[in-house]
């Protein structure tokens, strides 16, 4: 009854993928069950909570609400995806640094959703930041210091926190 | 020439109210961090619940036998499988029912090879109920025809306390002016970002191994194990990462024995984790009340007396929630200088869903009234509500009726700072008198304080906690501790303290702290307790192994080792900060000298506090703290909404450890007691829940968070280390009760049932303003004058 699958190809983090994926799969399930790929997370499933964001040719979705299929032809960017072995993305540095970062669960969503704001709205200032950001649900920090993180990465200024 | 050339300085530089990252930051922001919702183990088994789906039933009928021949199925179970197995505080619950109560009562569970098959296999339970009339409110629960939803206990009674001081009747004769209000605090829930899970596994030797969430890691041996009917001491307790606690997992909740008696029945790994709706249903709440509190004072200001009748909707089983009297009868005698207390809570048991611990513990639901009414007071005796605070204040030294010994109390600088930080006073008239003045939208001003135990509360036998310190041969520093992560920080907290001790950059420093079978005791993550006592541990810890150390340098050296001190990863002298010798060869030598010695202390700390007792009358806590919050608001009295402008915080933190981990705590907390105070609420109609999602139950979001203007009072608590006192919990406490009487300030009504959502606001200013016949506009005070 469930098994009707469907093989896909795409761009995952700058890697080509190929797989099977059932049609009512969903991309957040296919990139934690199917990929191992736990770094994006599931809070609601129902498009709500904003944990489950990731990057579809350069614009943030909810990967809870995609149909995995939907992901064939199309450059996927996670989480995991940030990261260079230079080190963490100047944005997840920022996180880190800002102490925007309590239990983490919401921040790999958080994040995603950030860093594509900053991409895409050279001079974001912190009130466009907040409406940007409206969508991600986050229980422990109450934003404050995600917003000073965002705020960091555009203006170019560190901290000064010890690691 | 000297100087340049020392990487030592000559005055010790202090990490303590620094700015310190959490050391598992960077792995939960590239999302490498694996929470317990992430795992899966080898042969795991999921494990899925059926809930009733209705509030009060007698189960007719449950027939297994399809979902049973499901293949991929590998159990079944229901409420026969766990009869006698009754948990609980008072042993009322069980992982599987045979009688119905709530909601999201478990009648049946399944373990299956996947997700789906699992879900198939509920469906294919099949169970007939016969619905009986239910409890939905506790005043219905407590009537003498109420229907019984226990029958071991009549009346639906609960937990009950009482606390009096005093001579009440003489007190209120004495009473100018009295308040008198009933205050409906509402039902909300934690709403963690990641949702409740547990993975259990049994090995041949029958023990358990659970995976979970747990803030409270050692009772909860003691809990879980009547559940499933074998000894506390064969459980092992694994805490990976969690998304979130905040109280919520300070108890056994049913899917954690369910997962472990699948597993039994299984002989493999079963996880259990909620969807977002099961969440919404099954999770603890707050506690809902109905809180009947009077308060007076004299013609001159000076309170007289405070009462307080309290009756909790205990719902379908006791957990934490009909205990929190234990903390809202401390406010109510405590919340300033009050002479004569009456405090009495019943529980009454109904249909709804339970109630848990959640941040702020009582004292939300309690303070909600209290600065309330200090606020109506103010206003009776006439005079400036800051100056009514102040009159009232306690001050260092002072004991409560409870006897909390106020010990370093800091109020009066809490509330001159947040005041004058505000420029409150002047604002506060100013936007009365333009109360009804034309114009849509009104500014308001509210203060608001509460007083919380800032140093643990010894609600259990203990409230102590061990701490296991070694070190390597490369002076790499591991803790091994019971203080719990769950989000708050305490990892940076105790990396901060160690390296502050011992000399050793933050990074050399490991925590274990998530295996129970490893790390000692600690009473677990509650009660504003952790960096209080689990700082102490760490630091008594950390100058037992620094004492080792520098008695060995100083025989190496030949010094005399108070001449000596850790610093910069060396041996240095005191008197010029000179480094004498590297750390890691000390520890060296010391490890393959003649004498061998290896650097491993233990270290147990109780604080210096007294039981809480039968009569509640004992120091419970070894601090106590307390906050102001004064919030600005901007009311749009045609729709009613409330836009929260700034919140200045003034709180006695003791002292600064972690400045940027406390910082992060106070805004978190504040902003889970702004979706209390304005948007959060469980719809619960007739024991059924209504909004079991985000779209309906509306958290706070980051557009809605106002600017905070922060003040820390350091009021250097001599028991806490550093002189620092615990306080994540009321930032959530304060605010509410801020924001209510910045809407009375602007407005002129006062909502006594939150949140205090547009309708409520909307529907009050029309009522103050329906009597506008008459022409002018009496500012209405609820309550009663005497
Ligand atoms: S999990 Fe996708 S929006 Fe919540
Ligand atoms: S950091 Fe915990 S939910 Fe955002």
């Amino acid at each position: 009854m469930m098994s009707v699958e469907t093989e896909i190809r795409f761009k995952l983090n700058g890697r080509e993928v190929s797989l099977k994926v059932p049609v009512a799969m969903k991309t957040l399930a296919m990139l934690r069950d199917k990929l191992g790929m736990t770094g994006t997370k599931y809070a609601c499933g129902e498009g709500e909570c904003g944990a489950c964001t990731v990057e579809v040719d350069g614009r943030t979705v909810n990967s809870c609400l995609m149909y995995a299929v939907d992901c064939d032809g199309r450059e996927l960017v996670t989480i995991e995806g940030l990261r260079t072995p230079e080190g963490l993305h100047p944005v997840q540095q920022a996180f880190v640094d800002h102490g925007a970062v309590q239990c983490g669960f919401c921040m790999p969503g958080m994040i995603m959703q950030a860093k594509n704001l900053i991409e895409n709205n050279p001079g974001l200032t912190r009130e466009e930041a907040q409406r940007g950001l409206e969508g991600n649900l986050c229980r422990c920090t109450g934003y404050t210091k995600v917003l000073d993180a965002v705020e960091a990465v555009v203006s170019g200024k560190s901290c000064g926190s010890r690691p | 020439m000297q100087e340049t050339a020392t990487a030592s300085p000559t005055v010790k530089e202090t990490l303590i109210g620094q700015r310190v990252r959490k050391p598992d930051a960077p792995d939960k922001a590239t999302g490498k961090t694996r929470y317990i919702n992430d795992m899966v183990l080898p042969q795991m088994l999921i494990g899925k619940v059926l809930f009733a789906g209705r509030p009060h039933a007698r189960i007719v009928r449950i027939d297994t036998g399809a979902a049973q021949k499901l293949p991929g199925v590998h159990a079944v179970l229901t409420g026969k499988d766990v009869a006698e197995l009754r948990f609980g505080f008072v042993r009322d619950n069980v992982a599987l029912k045979d009688k119905v109560r709530c909601e999201h009562d478990e009648i049946a569970a399944v373990a299956a090879e996947t997700e789906e098959i699992a879900c198939r296999a509920l469906e294919l339970i099949e169970v007939e109920y016969e619905d009986l009339p239910g409890v939905f409110s506790p005043e219905a629960g407590a009537r003498e025809d109420a229907p019984q939803i226990h029958d071991r206990f009549p009346g639906n009674k609960s937990l009950a306390f009482e606390f009096r001081h005093g001579d009440l009747a003489a007190a209120e004769a004495a009473s100018e002016l009295i308040v008198d209000n009933v205050f409906r605090p509402h039902h909300v829930t934690h709403c963690c970002m990641g949702t409740s899970c547990a993975i259990a596994d049994f090995d041949h030797n029958g023990k358990l191994t659970i995976w979970t969430q747990t803030q409270y890691p050692y009772n909860y041996k003691m809990d879980l194990a009547p559940a499933l009917g074998i000894h506390p001491g064969d459980i092992r307790v694994i805490q990976p990462p969690v998304g979130g606690a905040f109280g919520s997992k300070l108890d056994v909740y049913p899917y954690e024995p369910i997962a472990a008696l699948l597993a039994r029945k299984t002989g493999r790994p079963v996880k259990v984790m909620y969807s977002r709706e099961e969440e919404f249903k099954a999770s603890p709440t707050r506690q809902a009340a109905i809180i009947h509190m009077r308060t007076g004072c004299t013609r001159d200001g000076v309170l007289t007396f405070r009462t307080a009748d309290v009756l909790l909707d205990n719902g379908a089983y006791t957990s934490w929630g009909p205990t929190i009297p234990v903390i809202m009868m401390r406010t109510t005698s405590g919340h300033y200088r009050v002479p004569v207390v009456d405090f009495k809570a019943q529980a009454i048991y109904t249909n709804n869903p339970y109630a848990g611990s959640f941040r702020g513990y009582g004292n939300v639901q309690t303070t909600w009234a209290t600065a309330q009414q200090m606020d109506m007071l103010a206003e009776m005796v006439d005079i400036d509500p800051l100056e009514f605070h102040l009159k009232n204040a306690q001050r260092s030294g002072e004991v409560t009726p409870q006897r909390s010994f106020l010990r370093e109390c800091a109020l009066v600088e809490c509330l001159e700072t947040a005041a004058t930080a505000s420029d409150y006073s002047r604002k506060r008239k100013e936007y009365a008198a333009l109360r009804d003045a034309p114009g849509r939208y009104k500014k308001g001003i509210g203060l608001a304080s509460s007083i919380h135990n800032a140093g643990g509360a010894k609600i259990h036998k203990s409230d102590g906690i061990g701490t296991i310190l070694k070190m390597d041969d490369y002076a790499r520093v591991t803790v091994i501790t019971g203080a719990s992560e769950i989000g708050q920080g305490i990892d940076a907290v105790i990396t901060l303290i160690v390296a502050e001790e011992l000399g050793v950059p933050l990074e050399h420093v490991t925590l274990v702290n998530n295996d129970s079978d490893v790390a000692p005791w600690d009473v677990g993550v509650h009660a504003s307790r952790t960096t209080f006592i689990a700082g102490n541990g760490t630091r008594r810890a950390a100058r037992k192994a620094k004492a080792q150390i520098l008695n060995a340098a100083a025989k190496m050296l030949e010094e005399s080792p108070e001449d000596l001190d850790l610093r910069a990863g060396s041996v240095v002298r005191n008197t010029d900060g000179a480094a004498l010798i590297k750390l890691e060869r000390v520890l060296r030598q010391m490890h393959f000298q003649a004498e061998p010695e290896l650097v491993m202390v233990t270290d147990y700390y109780e604080p210096k506090s007294e039981p809480e007792g039968a009569a509640h009358v004992s120091d419970h806590s070894a601090a106590y703290s307390h906050a102001v919050h004064i919030a600005e608001i901007t009311v749009d009295t045609l729709t009613g909404e409330i836009k929260v402008d700034k919140v200045t915080v003034a709180q006695d933190v003791g002292r600064v450890i972690n400045r940027m981990g406390l910082e992060g705590q106070i805004e978190g907390g504040l902003a889970i007691g702004l979706g209390y105070a304005l948007s959060e609420d469980m719809r619960i109609e007739n024991g059924m829940l209504k909004n079991a999602c985000f779209r309906d139950y509306k958290l706070i979001t980051a557009p809605e968070m106002p600017p905070l203007d922060l003040h820390f009072i350091e009021s250097h608590c001599a028991e806490g280390p550093y002189g620092a006192k615990g306080i994540s919990e009321l930032p959530t406490i304060v605010i509410a009760p801020a924001i209510a009487n910045a809407l009375y300030n602007a407005t002129g009504v006062r909502i006594f049932d939150p949140p205090m959502s547009p309708e409520k606001v909307a529907r009050a200013i029309f009522e103050r303003c329906a009597p506008a016949g008459s022409g002018a506009v009496e500012p209405r005070l609820a309550g009663t004058a005497a």
